[in-house]
């Protein structure tokens, strides 16, 4: 289905993804672990061609995405949904509108500017909030919205645009721990009822072995694990993170179950 | 309480009826505020066509001929050019200097009646609508309003018009700098009046570091339009460059060649300060984000 060979970004002199080879070959829910500075954001910047690639390519369906201009390129991001850390919402405008916004690559530039969208695209809206249990914001602004309202309201923006793919950059790196669970679990859903491939860059492992099928690993641009969660050990955590031997899932963990278990800082440092 | 509850029993049919009103309401005022827009256009083109001694469409082929009668003119008499131009050149140094100095004067101005007219950052808050409606009114006064007035009290030449220009500049900056001294962090002036800073302290070290790149771009932008106005001034008796192009334009064709030369003085020096003031602003905005 996807396929990306030897995906290379270089900014300068500093390569930030260093030649990527992930073979996808069903919707599956993906997780991408890594420190920050380990070359995930990039990597799904490229994927959605929000950056370009220094060279390498990436194959969906047998078309080249690496190679689309202009018309192509915009086609194929609005096939490919992109959900980012600080949600990027329109903040003025109301959340309905911010839903709509997923069907600009459809729609008229003319009619789009003056807000006019079908009747049957409202609904479709509604319903998608409605699906994701923030109906009852749907006429405020997105600004008055707690972050996990908003970051709900930029995956209904992903889902109005009908993906194939949903790239999300650490969805839940800027909310609190329920609201994190909320937003994992909508994305979760999304990948089993509808049966939509889902890449999600995470910074904690827990989450990436609790919601995720399959789980890579990035350090310094490469790809250094690449497996199932139940590979994932704590060695392998360790390398990816480049931690020493007191590294412990706990310590990049934010459920709130595990604040129990790093209550006493020893038993952190003996896992 | 129970209003709170009717909310969240909303069912999404309600929620659709709602919001598609809601729509409905919004597309209707633009849709009346296109047609006013229309209307006004149309009908404040008619009037100012009834008006015109001439009419517009009359009008309108003969647009080319005086421009036409001065470049022949010019180029009949292009030998003389260089020598015109360096005569009007002390000319010009009085227009940029009336420009200069009453840009520089109106920029302090604005910035003392900006920050005492924005919330937040006024020192007497209660007088807030006081320095606004000040710098209003210095804004809404035309320079050369301010400029005739003054010529007939203080005689002609350039204080007047400098004076004239300052004025309606600190109106005008007061405006622009409150404006971005509203979006300006509060949480420095606060760290400072937490060491027991003074206002005019608070002001200089807190909010004027933040706001001081779009300050500086908004006062180039002034300049350069000072440099026009000053030069329109001299029209009314205030010297400079304008009052040699009234002079060579009211006597009609025969001095066609020294108002080519005056134009192409006004025209060179506001193309260099342009290009001069929008590469500094440049790079203050975006420096500013690096």
């Amino acid at each position: 289905m996807l396929s990306i060979s030897g995906l290379t970004k270089q900014f300068g002199d500093k390569i930030a993804v260093d030649s990527a080879n992930i073979q996808i070959d069903e919707p599956t829910m993906i997780g991408i672990i890594g420190r920050s500075g380990a070359g995930k954001s990039t990597l799904l910047r490229m994927l959605n061609r929000l950056s370009d690639a220094s060279s390498g390519e990436i194959l969906f369906e047998g078309e080249d995405v690496t190679a689309m201009r202009g018309a192509a390129r915009r086609q194929w991001q609005s096939r490919c949904a992109m959900i980012f850390q600080q949600f990027n919402l329109v903040p003025r405008m109301d959340v309905v509108s911010n839903v709509l916004h997923g069907t600009l690559n459809r729609r008229s530039t003319l009619a789009t500017v003056f807000n006019l969208y079908p009747r049957a695209d409202i609904h479709k809206a509604i319903d998608i909030l409605d699906r994701l249990g923030i109906a009852e914001q749907a006429p405020k602004r997105a600004e008055a919205l707690s972050g996990g309202q908003q970051q709900r309201v930029a995956i209904a923006r992903a889902l109005m645009q009908d993906p194939a793919i949903i790239l999300a950059d650490e969805p839940i790196a800027s909310l609190d721990p329920m609201n994190a669970q909320v937003v994992m679990q909508s994305l979760r859903d999304i990948h089993e009822e509808d049966g939509r491939m889902v890449i999600a860059n995470l910074h904690t492992l827990d989450t990436a072995r609790r919601y995720c099928d399959r789980v890579i690993g990035m350090r310094d641009g490469r790809i250094v694990f690449d497996g199932t969660p139940a590979q994932l050990t704590t060695g392998v955590a360790r390398d990816i993170y480049g931690a020493g031997a007191d590294f412990s899932e706990a310590a990049t963990s934010t459920e709130i179950e595990t604040l129990d278990r790093t209550g006493d800082p020893k038993i952190g440092v003996v896992a | 309480m129970t209003a709170l509850d009717t909310e969240v029993a909303q069912s999404v049919g309600d929620i659709r009826e709602s919001y598609l009103a809601q729509v409905g309401r919004r597309r209707l005022y633009s849709g009346l505020a296109l047609l006013i827009f229309v209307v006004l256009m149309v009908s404040g083109f008619n009037i100012a066509d009834e008006r015109n001694a001439g009419g517009f469409w009359e009008g309108l082929h003969q647009i080319g001929d005086y421009p036409g009668e001065v470049l022949t003119e010019a180029w009949q008499k292009r030998a003389d050019l260089p020598g015109l131009i360096s005569e009007f050149f002390p000319a010009l140094v009085e227009t940029v200097n009336i420009a200069a100095v009453s840009t520089i004067i109106g920029a302090v101005g604005g910035l003392i009646l900006s920050l005492l007219g924005t919330r937040g950052l006024a020192k007497w808050p209660r007088l807030i609508p006081l320095f606004r409606r000040v710098s209003d009114i210095l804004r809404a006064v035309p320079e050369i309003v301010i400029a005739l007035v003054l010529i007939f009290i203080l005689g002609g030449g350039p204080v007047p018009a400098m004076i004239a220009i300052a004025l309606h500049t600190a109106g005008a900056l007061a405006k622009m700098f409150s404006e971005v001294a509203e979006n300006a962090d509060l949480k420095p002036v606060q760290g400072l009046a937490s060491t027991g800073a003074t206002w005019t302290q608070r002001m200089m070290l807190g909010v004027l570091p933040q706001v001081a790149p779009n300050y500086v771009s908004y006062t180039l932008l002034r300049f350069e339009i000072n440099i026009r106005a000053s030069a329109i001034l001299g029209f009314v008796g205030a010297g400079g460059l304008g009052y040699e192009l009234r002079n060579a334009m009211a006597w009609g064709p025969g001095r066609f060649d020294e108002a080519a030369a005056i134009f192409i003085l006004l025209f060179s020096t506001i193309v260099f300060f342009d290009q001069v003031s929008s590469r500094y602003r440049n790079r203050l905005t975006e420096g500013q984000a690096q």
